[in-house]
This record gives structure tokens, sequence and C-alpha cells, in this order.
């Protein structure tokens, strides 16, 4: 192996280490302390589920009719009901999954306007729960969590349009490209027409990095030249898929008065994320190795690399961003299965901006659940005691994106609309299908390429799915955010474990992946599992 | 209540065996939602297997599976039995002596006999020698030698007496010697006898809070992993439709898959676990009210106790004479002695005891005149006596609280000599009670009663700080007094000058900032206090207030029975989540036994292996052998398992760190490790006998 590939992931993981709780600081300044005007869980829930409401009928009807607005330079025509329910469901809920290719089917309105527009707010809501949740479990009296307007604009305003501006900047400095033309006919110097798309792409893709959204303003998503032109513009797009959500790990610390809490899950984080990119790179290595190659270079772009490619693979499914800068149907099996189990394990190594977080917290409940338990006290987290009901809504977000994974997969392998929009058949087939179902319900979006996921059983089934995974878990955590709130705060004793302790990090890391790796091994095994197998034993 | 010591008998065993059976009604099922779905399993299994036959396809690992999948039902009832077992026993020893009897009711002066059923609340009865009693009561006249074994098993009799926190009498026990009457203070069928048997009877009807979302959590497993089984055919039967081999999903092996790794080891014994933890409570002689009150034990921070008679013996005694400048000692030890002849109080009698065993003073009175004693009261606080000795010489010697003899000294034209004074400082500064001895106007010195803290309270304390348990003691000394003994016996925190009604307000505070609070008492005043504590225990020795205040009863009457409480609550929750982590770490090497098993036919190469080979790590035999390896150690576990569930896992008081650190070691990598040892075993047992 060559070492050299270590380099890049050093200083990626370096810069995170360093930017996150900075940055986390900064949010918890900019999103603590009590204001006027609070609501109770009902009232907060309620706020964000009708803010997400409107936002999806309102993208779904600038979608069905953008050939009649403006910023139409290519003519793209308005989209049909399934389309456009599964592309208003896949913004609104911070998945941004795309079954179309962007440039050729939405206009520069619909990109600016409808998904620029979501990109910003379901980010927001993503983190206006986080901070809603922080709340409950760190408040003792009283009934409110916040103000959910408040907190969404603050956190537009405050965080995710300053970051996006400065990212954006960057970005065009470097070259990425923003424009309001439309594509233009260039000759190529080997002499040959070739169609250069052009658009608003680089303020679009800041918030894409930054808000874990991951949808590209082209189809090729970052591993288009114009979408990520330069190493620096790799790096920078790299860091901005985990940066809100590893500063929020900070932010959560400081809100909960528990800093080294907040530590301890960003240290979890990273070690998940770190071993996800160790077994990538192993993977990847080997693989090439069994076939008598350097490295696999089908479907990753020569200019970006193994390494970062992996890293990327890696990250962008650890972070529910979903954004690609290499194919993912390309990469050595296991690495596919990296990025699958980052997804089914729910989008909490990091994770999406607030929602990797929160979900996050349901595993920490499992597990002090557990450890409770097994130092012989009622199961308590940050004080507050966890009674039957809180497990159970705390199984519930757990268990429903799982079930939707499972159950999406096996239908669609078992029917004819399922399976005529497979590629490949056999294990790869599994994966194909597996990983479409997994980005829709971890709310990643990514896609594996190869499947034909633009169809009306998959825009539905995979909407429905994105709807599952995502609300599925906001409620129940906003509802245990509700009854935790004003429970009183128990007061640390010697007799409580601490819930910062390397013992503790390694427990949680543990529940993590028996919970998350028992549910989805069997399948696992049937697709990229049993492929790295057939690979390595020289089946292919 | 002391019956045998082993976790389980013979007799007992034999009687499970019988109730296990009785357990398969689909009522009794439907209590364990795990097992409920280990059942159903066995029902499809059963069926298919009948389906087969009638085909004419007979297959003998299918039988084998399908009995093991009924055996682990079986298993499960088995330890629930074998626990319930356990209270039934003593709930009959209880019920035996809980026999209707005659009582000698009184009626406007008269006595009238009558059933003890027709007794109501408010009525007085009388008891003499050798009569049972017939309801619980209150002592209003008289004093009594009561055998109580019935309820405590302690052979010893106990006294009870009108007035005070000894006045508690419990329908069932026997009066031993003298007369007594009550006043009946429960009405027939609600006594504390009768409490006691719906409590041991009924420890498995009521599931806890924490019991609950303990099951949430199971029946969220479950529900994974069923949706895990129903959607695995989907995948391959892709699999083999677009010719890859095929996969052997048969019910029966699905079942076992679904067996294997839904939390069969902890859901089969959860109730065992619940119901074996009161009876621990109750082996040690207390009597829990609820469920909810053992838990609870398990996480108490704080632990409120009364110094008097459980951090010291009842009374102060005198330890020392400190004579003034001038005085012998032998000089002051006689006037102490003459002072205290009339003082009946146990420091008094206490004070007698000194000057006798350490100075020899003996009957020193028989020389004296004219003598005229005078008995301590709580208007003068001296006791003292007047005489004159065999030179002639009349004396008017005095003992009592400092300001009390200074007071009477200075009366008489004396004054407090200023090394008395230091000295009387000293003593209470280091939390033992100063008296002065005086004889008219002059000061001889002072006698230093100390409060006796009891043997290895200290080291109990220790025990309960391990533990995480902060100990305050309540006291009506002075703040420096209570903080000498505060010391010396190793407790965190005291309350000097307590009022009554200072216990309450501190449970309150404690409270209020988020903390468990633990308190015993005996007391009447004590019942505001049981009532509002975490965990009430009062001693059985008590009031009858005090008994129902609380919501657990010390029959022993022992104040530091507080730490095998503790350890009893802490033990019950961690041998649930010991087995829940152990149950969930098992279903690694279980996916690796069957999994490849199930998918042998996949991907099968030109050489005719199956990549999936690769994951037999265990290598076992065949599939065959590997599924039914799985689903026999699935069920015998719950059966190796039982003597744990019935004993709690060792519980040790150490920082929580250690304990997790080792519960996750045992149980968790345990859980990981033997069963991949357990079913390569069986496997080669299997293979050896030919059975797959």
């Amino acid at each position: 192996m060559d070492l050299t590939q270590l380099i890049p992931i050093g200083v990626f993981l370096l810069l995170i280490v360093v930017l996150s709780p900075l940055l986390g600081t900064y949010i918890a300044r900019l999103l603590g302390g009590e204001g006027a005007d609070e609501m109770d869980w009902k009232q907060y829930l309620g706020a964000i589920l009708t803010f997400n409401a409107v936002g999806f009928g309102f993208l779904m009807c600038l979608l069905m009719c953008q050939q009649y607005l403006p910023l139409n330079p290519d003519g793209a025509k308005g989209l049909d009901l399934a389309l456009a329910f599964n592309i208003a469901v896949s913004f609104v809920t911070n998945t941004n999954w795309q079954s179309y290719a962007g440039e050729t089917t939405l206009s520069q309105f619909s990109q600016m306007v409808g998904l620029g527009t979501q990109n910003f707010l379901s980010a927001a809501t993503g983190i206006a729960v986080l901070v809603a949740v922080t709340r409950g479990l760190s408040r003792s009296t009283g009934a409110s969590l916040g103000n959910a307007w408040r907190d969404m604009s603050r956190i537009v305003l405050g965080i995710l349009l300053p970051l996006s501006l400065l990212f954006a900047v960057i970005f065009v400095s470097e070259g990425m490209v923003q424009s309001f033309d439309s594509a233009r006919q260039i000759t190529t110097v080997e002499g040959l027409q070739q169609t250069v798309p052009a658009g608003p792409a680089a303020s679009q893709i800041a918030i894409k990095q930054l808000g874990t959204n991951g949808g590209g303003y082209f189809n090729a998503n970052s591993a288009h030249p114009l979408e990520n032109p330069t190493p620096l513009t790799n790096l920078l797009s790299t860091l901005a898929l985990i940066l809100i959500p590893g500063a929020l790990c900070f932010t959560y610390g400081i809100m909960t008065n528990q800093r080294r809490h907040g530590l301890a899950l960003f240290v979890t984080m990273i070690v998940l994320l770190t071993i996800g990119i160790g077994t990538s790179l192993w993977s990847e290595n080997v693989s090439a190795a069994a076939i008598g190659e350097t490295a696999l270079m089908e479907g990753k772009e020569t200019r970006i690399g193994v390494a970062e490619s992996v890293l990327w693979s890696t990250t962008t499914t650890a972070a529910s961003n979903g954004s690609v800068n290499a194919m993912h149907s390309s990469l050595s099996p296991a690495a596919g299965g990296v990025a699958m189990l980052n997804m089914m394990l729910g989008e909490i190594v990091f994770g999406g901006v607030g929602s990797g977080l929160y979900g996050m917290i349901l595993f920490v409940i499992l597990t002090v659940f557990l450890t409770g338990l097994m130092v012989g006290r009622t199961p308590e987290y940050l004080g507050k005691r966890i009674d039957a009901v809180d497990m159970r809504w705390a199984i519930v977000a757990i268990i429903a994106p799982s079930a939707s994974m499972l159950i999406g997969s096996a239908l669609s392998l078992t029917t004819d609309v399922g399976r005529s929009s497979m590629l490949h058949s056999g294990a790869h087939g599994v994966s194909e299908v597996l990983y479409a179902w997994a980005s829709a319900a971890g709310n990643n979006g990514s896609a594996f390429a190869g499947l034909n996921a633009n169809t009306t059983f998959y825009n539905i089934g995979i909407g429905i799915a994105m709807l599952i995974g995502r609300y599925a878990v906001i409620i129940p955590v906003v509802i245990i955010a509700g009854r935790m709130v004003s429970r009183i705060r128990m007061k640390e004793s010697a007799g409580t474990f601490p819930t910062h302790s390397p013992l503790f990090v390694l427990l949680l890391i543990g529940t993590i992946l028996i919970v998350g790796a028992l549910t989805f091994f069997p399948v696992l095994l049937m697709g990229p599992l049993v492929e790295q197998v057939q690979l390595m034993q020289g089946g292919f | 209540m002391a019956i045998t010591s082993s976790v389980m008998s013979r007799a007992l065993i034999v009687q499970a065996l019988k109730d296990g059976i009785v357990k398969f009604h689909p009522r009794e099922l439907r209590r364990s939602p795990v097992m409920a779905i280990v059942a159903i399993g066995a029902v499809a299994t059963s069926i298919a297997l009948i389906v087969d036959i009638t085909k004419g396809s007979f297959s003998g690992v299918d039988l084998q599976i399908t009995l093991w999948l009924w055996g682990t039902v079986y298993f499960a009832n088995i330890a629930e039995s074998i626990a319930e077992g356990r209270g039934k026993a003593q709930a009959d020893a209880l019920r035996r002596s809980r026999q209707t009897t005659t009582a000698r009711k009184m009626v406007h002066g008269a006595e009238q006999v009558v059933g003890s059923s027709e007794l109501h609340v408010g009525d007085l009865v009388v008891c003499e020698t050798g009569d049972l009693i017939p309801l619980d009561g209150d002592v209003i006249d008289g004093i009594a030698s009561v055998d109580e074994s019935a309820i405590t098993g302690e052979s010893a009799p106990v006294i009870r007496e009108s007035g005070g926190d000894r006045s508690a009498v419990t329908g069932g026990t026997r009066v031993l010697s003298d007369r007594i009457v009550i006043r009946i203070s429960v009405e027939p069928g609600q006594a504390f006898l009768d409490r006691i048997i719906g409590m041991v009877e009924g420890a498995q009807r009521q599931r806890t809070p924490n019991e609950i979302a303990l099951s949430t959590l199971l029946i969220g497993l479950t529900v994974v992993f069923v949706l895990v089984v129903i959607t695995l055919p989907f995948f391959t039967q892709y699999l083999s439709s677009t010719g890859n081999g095929s996969a052997d999903t048969s019910i029966s092996v699905l079942m076992a898959l679904l067996v294997c790794l839904i939390p069969t080891t902890i859901g089969g014994l959860l109730s065992a676990i619940g119901i074996s933890g009161m009876d621990r409570l109750l082996r040690s002689n207390v009597v829990a009210m609820s469920g909810r009150a053992v838990e609870a034990a398990g996480d108490i921070d704080v632990l409120l106790l009364d110094k008097t008679g459980t951090i010291t013996f009842g009374n102060r005694s005198a330890s020392e004479f400190l004579p003034a400048p001038g005085v012998s000692v032998s000089d002051l030890a006689r006037a102490a002695y003459t002072a205290s002849l009339a003082d009946e109080t146990p420091e008094g009698r206490s004070i007698v005891h000194l000057a006798r065993h350490t100075h020899n003073i003996r009957d020193a009175h028989e020389d004296l005149r004219d003598v005229v004693t005078h008995a301590f009261t709580a208007q003068t606080r001296m006791s003292g006596a007047d005489f004159v000795d065999v030179s002639g010489t009349s004396h008017h010697v005095r003992k009592g609280a400092a300001d009390a003899v200074e007071a009477a000294v200075v009366a008489l034209g004396g004054s407090m000599p200023k090394d008395v004074r230091t000295a009387a400082d000293k003593v209470a500064s280091a939390g033992s009670t100063p008296l002065v001895v005086s004889d008219g106007d002059r000061v001889l010195g002072v006698i230093e009663l100390k409060d006796i803290v009891k043997g290895g309270i200290r080291e109990r304390f220790e025990r309960l700080r391990l533990m995480g348990i902060r100990t305050v003691m309540i006291t009506g000394d002075n703040p420096l007094t209570a903080a000498a003994i505060a010391a010396e016996a190793g407790v965190d925190d005291f309350i000097a000058e307590a009022k009554p009604e200072d216990k309450l307000a501190r449970i309150r505070l404690e409270q209020s900032q988020g903390r468990l609070v633990a308190m015993i008492g005996d007391g009447t005043n004590d019942a505001p206090a049981l009532a509002q504590a975490d965990v009430g225990v009062a001693m059985n020795s008590g009031t009858q207030a005090a008994r129902e205040a609380g919501n657990m009863i010390d029959l022993d009457s022992n104040p530091t029975k507080l730490i095998e409480i503790v350890e009893t609550g802490k033990q019950l929750l961690m041998t649930r989540g010991a087995l829940t982590t152990f149950s969930i770490a098992n279903d690694v090497s279980k996916y690796f036994a069957i999994l490849p098993a199930m998918f042998a036919g996949l991907y099968v190469g030109s050489d005719g292996i199956s990549p999936m080979e690769i994951f037999n790590i265990m290598g076992l035999a065949s599939p065959q052998s590997a599924i039914l390896s799985a689903v026999i150690f699935n069920a015998l576990i719950i059966i190796a398992l039982i003597p744990l569930a019935l004993r709690g896992v060792t519980y040790k008081p150490q920082g929580v760190s250690a304990v997790l650190r080792r519960n996750v070691l045992v149980y968790g990598l345990g859980g990981l490790l033997i069963p991949f040892v357990g079913i390569k075993l069986l496997d080669i047992i299997i293979s050896a006998l030919g059975l797959a």
C-alpha cells in the first residue's frame, strides 16, 4: 500500500479536529440562552412540520410548472407528479436524492429558488430540531424547547449563509462556474464539439456541502470538473461535509453543560469514520492487487485519485451528505459496503446537520440504558431518568428507517417494476438496490449508479422511505425531549456512570456496531461482503 | 420465613418441571412477548413438519429443531416456575401462622370472646400469656414479651409496651408473658401478614417501571429481527431467480435463525430475575411493599439515619473522671458516685458503674449519715445527695449539666475554675458530654459521658460510600458533639440539634436537588419522613404509623440492613443489564453459525464451494449441524443461566467504572466469545452422534 495515500486523510482529520470546536463554540453562543415566546414540544414540532409541509408544497408546484417560470435558458419542461414528489421530498428532508440529471431536467430557477432554498431550510430544520432536543435534555424546569422560528432564522442567517458565502467565494476563485448563461457549444482541442453547461453552481455547491444536502448542480456531482475543479475545492468540499455536524457535538456539550460528553460524542464519530476510511482504503488496495492492478480507477477521477475518492465516499455517506466525487458503484466491494453501512447505521457518524447528532443521541440513550443497568442504577441520561415511554420512542426512531430499508429492498428485488430498473444482477445487483434504499431512508441521497431510479415505483417508494427516514426520527426525538424537559435532573453522584470516559466511547461504538450490524449483516453478506470474497478469490 | 438457603431444592425443581408445562397456556405466554414469538416459531415449524410428513419427506434435523424450539419455551417456563416456587413456599409458611383465632374483645370494660375476623379498627382486645395476637394494633396498656418468630424467624422474644416507639404488635405473633391491651389498627384481611403474603405471591404479577422499559427494548430488538428474517427470503429468492444458486429458507431454518437472534436469554429469564430479587430481600428479612421500592433502593444517593440506636448504642456512658486542680481522682469519683446514687437514668448508672470498676469505690454511703438524695429532674438538670461523712463534715454533692451546676455553685458564692471549664469544653468538642460535679460551692471536676459508636459501623459506611451513597446522621446533640461523632463513625454529613420536622425538610431538599433519599426510622414522628423518602425502611419494632409509612419493613429491625437492600436493588438491575448484553452479544456467533449454513448454496463456484464458506469461521461440520448447534446452544444457555438469574450477578461495592468494566468483560465480551466455543462443541458432539 502506498503510504502517501494517508497524507490527505491525515490533513483532513487534523483540520476537522481543529475547526469543529471553534465553530461549535460560536453556534452555542448564537443559539444559547432563553428568549420570549418559547414553545413546548407540540408547538415546536408543529412549527417544524408545518414549515416543511409548506416548503414541500411550494417546491412541488414550482417543479411542475417550471416551464412557465423565469431563468430557464435551456427550456426545461415541467416535471411529472411522481418525479416532482420525489424531488420535493428529497430536498425538504435534506436527502437530496436525485433520480434525474440536474443540468438537463431542471431550470436555473428551479435549482436556485426551489432546491437552493430548501438546501438552506432543510439544513436549518435539522439543526433546529437538535437545538430543541438539546434544550429538552439540559433544562429541568418549564416545558419549553425554544422558539422554532427564531432558531431557524438564526441558523440560516448566522451559520449557513455566512459560511456558504465564504465557501462560495473561494470556490469561484478556484474556477467553479457561477453564471446565468445557457450551455455553451465549444470546440475541443481535438476538434470535437462539446456542450459545456453553465449555471449558478458555486453558490449551490457551498450549501450542498455544508448543509449535508449533496444534490449536485450537475449529474456527475463533485466528480464534475466545473463542480470540483481543484485540489483545494476538493479538500474544502470534503471538510464541509462534516464541518457543521462535527461542530454541533461541541455546541451540544456546551449547551448541556457537559463539554466532555460532547467531546466524547465527537471522538466516537471520528473513530467510526476513521475505521470506515481505513476499511475502504484497505479494500481498495487488496481488491486492486487481487486483479493485478495498482489501483481500481473505474468510476474515479484520475485527477482526484483513490485516497481522496475513498475519503470522500466514506465521509459523504457517514455525513448523510450524499454528494460524490467518484461513482460508488465502482468502489471496491467492501468500500461500497462501508458506504452502505454508514447509511444503514442511521446516518449518525457525523450524519446530517443536526439530524446526525440527534440520531446519535438515540444510540446514546440505548447505550446508557444498558450501562445504567449494568452498574445497578435506573438508567439516566444527562441526569434525566429514562422511562419506558422514552425507550419506546427511541426504538421507533431507530427501527423505522431500518425497516424501510429492508422492506424497500425486498420489494424491489422481487417485483418486476423493481427489478427492471437494475443494471447488474447477482451480488452487485443486491448492492445496487440496497444502496438506493439505504440512501433514501438514511436521508443521504447519494446513489450507487447503475439503478435507474427515475421510475414511478422508485420515485414514490423512495420518496416514502425518505419521509420515514426524516420524520420517523424527528417526531420521536422531539417527543422524548418534550417528555424530558420538565423532568428533574438527578445530581451526578459517585454511583453515576460518567458519559465522557473512554469506556463510554467504547461502549457506544460497540452498541452502534452491534445493533446496526446485526440488523444488516445478512443482507450485506449477500451483497458487498460476498462480492469482496469473490473478488479476492478471483471469482470475477 | 427462614426457608432453605440453597438456591434450588429438589422438590422445588420437580414442582417447577410440572408448572413449566402449565405455562404453555397462551395466556401465560402472552406475558413475555419474546417467548411468545419463540412459541409461534415452534408452532410454525411443527406445522411445517407435519405437512412434510404427509408429503412423505420427513427430515430428522427439522424434527430436532422443532423439539429444541419447544424446549426453549419450556426452559424459560421452568426458570419462572422455580423463581415463583420459592416465593410460594414462603407464602405457605406465612399462611400457616395466619390462622383465625378468637379474641378477647373489651366491651364497656367487660371481656367478650369474638372471632378475630369480627374485629374492626378501634376495637380493644386483651392478650395474656400464651394468647395469639388476633390482628395488628398498638399496645395502649401494659408491657409484654412477644414471640414474633412467625414473621421474623427470630426466636428471641421482643418487648412490646404502651407508648413510645415499641408499641406496635403484629397479628399472628404470640404473647409470651404478661398482659397487654391492644387497640386494633387494621381491618381483618388487611393486616401486615396478609400484605406480606400478597407481596410474596403477587411478586410476579407486578412489573416495575424499569422492567417495562427493558421489555420495550427487548420487543424492539425482536421486531428488528422479525423484519430481518421476514425480508431475508426476498433477497435469496432474487438471487436464485437470477441464477446464483439457492439458499435454504425452509420454515425450520428461518425460525431457527429468528429464535437464535431474538433476545431469548434475557426474555426467558426476565421475570425470574424480578421475582428472585424480591425473594432475596425477603431472605434477608426485609419485606418490600413494592418492586418499585427495591429498584429505587439501587439508586439511593443519600441515606438519612438517626444517631441514637443506629450509629451509637442508645445510651451515653461515663468514660472518665477529670478532676479540678487540687482534687484527687478518687475524691471526684466518690463524689460523682454518691451524687448519682439517686439517678436512675442509664447515664447515672454508668457513672456508678465506672466509679465502682475503675476507682474501686464500694457502697461508701454505708459510712455516711443523714443521706438525702436528689433525683435527676428535667427542671434542675442535676442529681445529687446531701450527707454527713464519717468526719462529721456535711456535704452537698451535685452532678449535672455544666451550666446548671455552675449556676448552683455561683448561687452559693463559689465559682467555676477556669481549668474545669476548659476540660468541659474539650470533652464537648470531642463529641462527648461533660457533666460537672460539685460539692457545695466547690467544683470538683468533670465526668466525661461518651457516646459509644457501634463496632464495625465505620466499615459499613465505607461500603456505602463505595456504592456512591452519602450518609447523613441526624441527632439532637449540639453541633460540636455531632461533628465529633460524625467523624468517629465516618458519616459524610450530619444535622445537629435536629427536630423531627428537620428530617422531612432535609429529604425534600435533597430530592429537589435531584437525589434519591433513603431513610430509616421507627418512631411515629418519623412517619412523614419515611413516606417522603424514596426508600423508607421502617423497623419492625417501630410504631404502626412508621410501618404504614415506609415502603419497606426490616423484620430484624437492624438499621444497617440498608446495605443489603441497596445491594439487592443494584444486583437486580445489574442482572437484567448483564443478561441483556449477554443475549445481544450472543447474536454475533449465531449469525456466523447460521448464515453461512443457510447461504451455502449461493454463488457456488466451479469448485462446488460457495464463497460464503469463508464466513463459516467456526468450521462447523455441515449446514444442518451448524443450525442445530446454534438452536441447542440458545436453548441450553437459558437453563445454564437460571442459577445466575436467581442468585443475581456478583456485586462488589466499588467504583462504577470498575463495576461496568467487569460486567462488560464478563457478559459483553464473554457473551461474544462463549457461544463460539459452545456452538463448536455442540457441533462436534452432534456430528459424532450422527444427529445431523
